[in-house]
């Protein structure tokens, strides 16, 4: 039943994932894009990931996706114009490109993790069962990373410092 | 159980993020590409951190963290870009050529 689910949720980001790319109208690259991200919050349910998969819904699906909406409704880039793909020597390049990059990736990941690093199967859907999908992820957050936590506090003040001034009207 | 075919689907997508990069010329579509690519990490992340421990959802965190600084940025650029230029087609954009 999960393998059925997981290739149904896989298929549909696919696919949409390959239409995002292909459409024509950045609006409809943008919605099929949040079609793509919001199946792959269901893939993170299905990989007991279920706080992760909130989390993709309200900063990605939402947030980011909105932000981008938001500019091309203010550049009104809405309407359909002529084509921006690449003629057909860049569409070759690009295929044979992504092919060769497929390949070695998928070449790559069939390199399993070893042995004496993976926990026993089970292991972190218990940890999440017993204490809860939002612990589970905290208590390594703010206690291993905690430095990291609070440096990630100064990349977002620089990020919004920078796009102030880039979006000011006088650079 | 869902390791291998999780990082199969997270190689497709990822390909598929470099594939939109290399064909548009948009560059807000660009940047969705990026994200699409910055998704496919993710998915990585989290098949693995089901065998090998909760730190890779951490991870997922700071990667999130990091795609919604870029967009911000990013976004901003194009803006700006857009009032010099009247135009997001990176073929007509070209302020780097000496």
């Amino acid at each position: 039943m999960t393998v059925i689910a997981f290739w149904v949720f896989a298929g549909i980001a696919i696919g949409s994932a390959f239409l995002c790319i292909t459409r024509k109208s950045p609006v409809a690259s943008a919605l099929w894009l949040v079609n793509t991200l919001f199946n792959l919050a269901a893939i993170y349910v299905l990989l007991d990931a279920h706080f992760i998969a909130a989390v993709q819904v309200l900063v990605y699906a939402g947030a980011i996706m909105v932000l981008f909406l938001f500019v091309i409704m203010l550049l009104n880039l809405g309407r359909v114009g002529p084509s921006d793909m690449k003629g057909p020597w860049g569409r070759v390049v690009a295929g044979i490109a992504g092919l060769v990059l497929l390949s070695e990736l998928i070449a790559l990941r069939l390199a399993l993790p070893p042995g004496e690093l993976v926990l026993p199967p089970g292991t972190v859907a218990g940890t999440v069962a017993a204490r809860g999908a939002v612990q589970a992820v905290a208590q390594p957050l703010f206690r291993g990373y905690l430095v990291a936590f609070e440096v990630t506090s100064v990349l977002l003040l620089a990020a919004i410092v920078g796009a102030v001034v880039l979006a000011k009207r006088r650079l | 159980m869902l390791l291998v075919p999780s990082l199969a689907v997270s190689a497709i997508l990822f390909s598929l993020g470099v594939l939109g990069v290399m064909l548009r010329r948009n560059a807000i579509v660009i940047f969705m590409c990026i994200e699409l690519m910055l998704n496919a990490v993710n998915l990585t992340f989290v098949a693995l951190s089901q065998q090998l421990g909760l730190d890779g959802q951490v991870f997922v965190f700071f990667v999130m963290t990091v795609a919604a600084a870029e967009a911000a940025v990013g976004l901003a650029i194009v803006i700006a870009v857009y009032r010099h230029r009247d135009t997001v087609n990176l073929q007509n954009i070209n302020l780097l050529r000496g």
